[in-house]
């Protein structure tokens, strides 16, 4: 098991990571999800030895390893680039941990060929890397990090540099591979999407800080504040100030809806209320909770829509089931269930979660 | 701007490669109209960038000819096709402002300062930079950055088309739909012919009135999202586009239907005329899978369920044959499980290409 | 908070520090200390002061080499950099001919300095060197020997010989770094020449033209032994730069006092021109560098 406390590391006067404790158990798959600059990166270096903290400290199985160099803990990472040895064939760079473990050359041979069976490199074990695809580069690279039979095994952003489909593959092998070793995994991402497809754990990332840690579905479903709520979103959450009522929430526009059985109880006050653009539907909605919007745009993918609006000053994206193209200007119904709404207070936190989705 | 015109075109990178017969492009034959939105989807190595790079002027083609209306530009050089460029990494002049990149092109251009203080600013407004204008360009971010190449492109008014080179790899998801609506904004209020490469499905889809799908050197379909979603011309654009892709199931034809691991179904629409020894596969979009009670359909055991947050994916098998379906978010499943398939989503391909069928969709 | 802080890598440094102790500490130190004492041989001292450092900074000897120091570096890099600039533009940057050209151009900086200067002094003789032989034959007046702006000529063209190549390598290693995409871009906007080498190439040779301009400059500044191979400081005391002074007082005059105080004081010139230069030119780059580790 893998423990960070309280990690905190400054560089001069920036703040990359601000005051993260998390558990990692064995043979579990985590992922680190955040924008851009979040600190994935930071956390990962912290955690694989690269980078020393300037607080807290990391434990590993109960073992304080907070000084300990990179080379004295079992680590694997794959990046975003392709790295592998350019002038050793695909043979030599999956063995090459191995090789400097000093390992008997009839069980490096044995391991290699498992790895390269494994991530479908059997055919390229005697080609160089730049002889190889994208695919077939980041491969190699992830069948050198699956031989050395690390404690800890980091990917930043492995398939970011991917072809879509290729990325899609990868995705679902990946957590299969890996769960087999027993390791524990750290998988950064940029996006919502691809932490939702891998599953297990997620850790979302804003700023420095983690925000929220927990199974996957739940941090998706149930998140604890606006924050996580929008970093874990793709398509961008619609988000609407309103004021509470009574048992009423009233809005800009005219929206008005009777509050879910949930949030009943909630004292009057003003709000904020978060939709996922997949919870809207055109129309008055089942519960008549609906309200009018400017169309900006509209984008087909062939089977949905997704139709951006302006609702005053905020942005609307909702993805509608089917083909509707509507032209800028159109004004539109977006309806939606008051039970399927996310409500945070002024301060951000997550007031109480939607009951209607423990399915 | 202009109707862009690629004539029988082919591309090999060396005159050996194209005795060999090994072409990078195989041969491309269309038109794009003026003032469409275009993507050129494909995996890499597919040929898209080639082909863009034949349009742009910075590769000539081995054969075949490229014209701008009626125009031959086929060895005119980029500059004198009058085309821009968005590059997959943002390009910019790092010394210069804001407004000194945009007005670049046209200082270049010998434009009268006047017209240049006009032009840069109304550009600077449709890019929602003016609180940017002033700025040195090399403090942006990377999607004010691709705004800045996109805009150097725009604020010139001869230019006969603006290409894409995947110009959203360095963007944040939740940067790329913002940038992506006010593209397509732009290209509403422009009406500039805008062809744009991409492996990414949702960009491609999303983006474009037209896609066009590449495959190893050939564009395999020129569609609408809804046809190449509906109707894929080849099994690789019904793996290709979609999340996932079109289930592809090997069959066999018996009269007017066809026999999938051992179990009849009829086919919609009128009879299927394939030609004998044809290898024939069944196609059908995950969309139109449902997954019903032991009985109401193909008997099939599930494997894994995905959660994906608005939807849930169903991985099961059918026989041997791997088959998967979307479910709706709060949908029980059945633990006997049967696949049953939408009739008018059913398609037919004979070696890997679409069969038409008399009598049309159902 | 407890933490356990590894002390052993300070034994891998000790050896270097060591090290750079006996070769810079210790010979820095002794030269201090005869820079405040006079002495007549026999290692018998006495102390002086300042007075040293006094006679030297008032000493037209001392300003008049200083000032031939301080022109011939600001000629050599006005000639060197453009030039090396121009010539790593016109580089090819891809095929055969790169490797032929790379290898031309370190070519001489292959050569020992002496080596420069014995091949040049041969060179410009007016007897038997084929330049100095030719220019005679051509009816020009030259004679390094006995003219002092052809005294200063030679040494130029030896230096800008020997060193441009330099500044050539590192020019076109910033050069080489510039991705495709920016030409591209630059043509598509209808850059001329001259505006791809302002706003693209320039920027980006920013930081390797920084260290150019250092390395040129400390270098030119101490120069020594090509003036002294081929002119000895001549004619008169024309060519006679600080460096030449000095060993002349030091050796050739035993002045080993007043020479410690000219070294100090030499040295310390060097350390504030490459600081000044440094800082300049590293705030002309410093966006570009945040913006770079920020990528």
């Amino acid at each position: 098991m893998l423990e960070l406390k309280n990690l905190v590391w400054k560089v001069g006067r920036d703040v990359h990571i601000d005051d993260v404790s998390l558990r990692l158990e064995r043979g579990s798959l985590n992922v680190l999800l955040g924008p851009t600059l979040a600190g994935k990166t930071s956390l990962m270096r912290l955690m694989a030895g690269l980078d020393q903290p300037t607080g807290g400290q990391i434990l590993m199985d109960g073992k304080d390893v907070t000084g300990v160099p990179v080379r004295q803990r079992n680590v694997a990472m794959v990046y975003q680039q392709f790295i592998n040895y350019p002038a050793l064939t695909v043979y030599e760079n999956i063995a090459s941990p191995l090789r400097i473990q000093k390992q008997p050359s009839a069980e490096i041979d044995a391991k290699v060929r498992r790895a390269a069976a494994l991530m479908k490199l059997t055919p390229f074990l005697d080609r160089t890397p730049l002889n190889l695809s994208g695919g077939q580069q980041q491969r190699t690279a992830l069948a050198r990090a699956l031989v050395k039979n690390a404690d800890l095994v980091l990917l930043d952003e492995p398939l970011a540099n991917l072809d879509y489909k290729l990325r899609e593959e990868l995705r679902e092998e990946l957590p299969k591979i890996f769960a087999a070793t027993g390791a524990i995994f750290v998988y950064a991402t940029t996006e919502p999407h691809e932490a939702l497809l891998l599953g297990g754990n997620t850790a979302t990332l804003s700023e420095g800080r983690v925000t929220q840690f927990g199974p996957t579905p739940d941090v998706y479903r149930r998140p604890h504040d606006l924050v996580t709520a929008r970093t874990f979103s793709d398509p961008p959450l619609n988000v609407i100030a309103v004021q509470k009522r009574g048992s009423r929430f009233t809005g800009p526009g005219a929206l008005a809806f009777d509050a879910a059985p949930a949030h009943a109880g909630l004292a009057d006050d003003d709000y904020r209320i978060a939709i996922r653009p997949h919870r809207l539907s055109l129309g008055d909605g089942e519960s008549g909770a609906s309200f009018e919007a400017v169309v900006t745009l509209t984008e087909v993918t062939g089977s949905e829509t997704f139709v951006h609006a302006d609702f005053g000053s905020d942005r609307i994206i909702a993805l509608i089931h089917g083909v509707r193209r509507m032209a800028a200007g159109d004004r539109v119904r977006l309806g939606f269930d008051p039970s399927h709404v996310l409500v945070f207070a002024g301060d951000g936190a997550a007031v109480n979660a939607p009951v209607a989705l423990a399915a | 701007m202009a109707r862009i015109r690629l004539d029988h075109i082919r591309h090999a990178y060396s005159p050996e490669l194209a005795k060999a017969g090994n072409y990078a492009l195989r041969e491309v034959d269309h038109a794009f109209e003026d003032g469409g939105a275009y993507a050129l989807l494909g995996p890499s190595g597919c040929g898209k960038t080639t082909l863009l790079n034949i349009i742009s002027g910075l590769l000539t083609p081995s054969e075949g000819q490229v014209r701008f209306d009626d125009r031959d530009v086929t060895t005119l050089s980029p500059e004198a096709r009058n085309i821009a460029q968005v590059f997959q990494f943002p390009v910019i002049y790092d010394t210069m402002t804001v407004r000194e990149n945009l007005a670049f092109p046209l200082r270049n251009r010998k434009v009268p300062q006047a017209e240049i203080a006009r032009r840069v600013d109304d550009m600077l407004k449709r890019l929602r930079l003016e609180t940017r204008a002033d700025r040195k360009a090399r403090g942006l971010t990377a999607d004010e950055k691709q705004k800045i190449s996109l805009g150097r492109g725009l604020v010139r008014s001869d230019v006969n088309a603006i290409l894409f080179d995947e110009p959203l790899t360095v963007i944040d998801p939740h940067m790329k739909w913002q940038l992506r609506s006010e593209l397509k904004e732009l290209h509403r209020e422009f009406a500039m012919t805008m062809i744009y490469v991409t492996h990414d499905q949702t960009e491609a889809l999303t983006f474009a009135d037209k896609v066009v799908v590449m495959y190893d050197g050939e564009v395999v379909q020129i569609g609408t999202p809804e046809e190449l979603f509906e109707r894929p011309k080849h099994t690789f654009v019904g793996y290709f586009i979609g999340s996932p892709g079109m289930n592809v199931l090997p069959c066999e034809m018996d009269g007017d239907a066809v026999v999938v691991a051992g179990h009849r179904l009829a086919l919609a629409g009128g009879r299927a005329n394939t030609a004998s020894g044809a290898r024939i596969e069944l196609g059908i979009r995950p969309e139109f899978v449902r997954v019903v009670e032991r009985g109401g359909g193909l008997p099939a055991e599930i494997e894994k369920v995905e959660d994906v947050g608005s939807e849930r994916i169903v991985r099961a098998r059918l026989g041997g044959l791997p088959v998967s379906a979307i479910v709706a978010e709060g949908q029980p499943l059945p633990a006997d499980a049967a696949l049953a398939f939408e009739p008018g989503a059913l398609n037919l391909y004979a070696d890997s290409r679409l069969v038409e069928r008399t009598g049309g969709r159902a | 908070m407890e933490k356990t802080w590894n002390n052993k890598a300070w034994f891998f440094v000790l050896p270097v520090l060591l090290l750079v102790a006996f070769s810079a500490v210790i010979p820095l130190m002794t030269v201090v200390n005869y820079s405040v004492q006079d002495t007549f041989g026999n290692n018998e001292f006495f102390w002086a002061g300042t007075d040293w450092f006094t006679e030297l900074l008032g000493s037209a000897r001392f300003h008049d080499a200083l000032i031939r120091n301080l022109v011939f570096s600001a000629i050599i890099l006005a000639i060197e950099v453009p030039l090396g600039i121009l010539v790593a533009l016109a580089m090819p940057k891809k095929g055969i001919w790169v490797s032929v050209c790379l290898v031309l151009m370190a070519l001489p900086l292959l050569i020992p300095w002496n080596v420069v200067g014995t091949i040049w002094q041969v060179f410009g003789r007016t007897d038997i060197g084929l330049l100095g032989y030719s220019m005679r034959a051509l009816g020009i007046d030259y004679n390094y020997v006995q003219d002092p702006i052809d005294a200063w000529v030679t040494v130029i063209v030896m230096d800008v010989w020997h060193w441009t190549s330099l500044v050539v390598l590192l020019c076109y290693a910033g050069l080489v770094s510039i991705p495709d995409a920016y030409y591209q871009a630059a043509k598509i906007d209808g850059a001329s020449r001259w505006a791809v080498f302002r706003y693209i190439q320039l920027p980006k040779m920013g930081r390797v033209l920084l260290i150019a301009v250092l390395l040129r400059f400390m270098d030119s500044f101490m120069i020594y032994t090509e003036p002294f191979v081929v002119t000895g400081g001549g004619p008169g005391n024309s060519t006679t730069f600080l460096s030449i002074d000095l060993v002349k007082m030091a050796v050739g005059q035993f002045d080993l006092g007043p020479a410690a105080a000219m070294s100090l004081v030499y040295f310390l010139i060097i350390l504030l021109l490459s600081w000044v230069f440094y800082t300049v030119m590293e705030n002309a780059g410093r966006d570009r560098a945040v913006k770079e580790t920020a990528e």
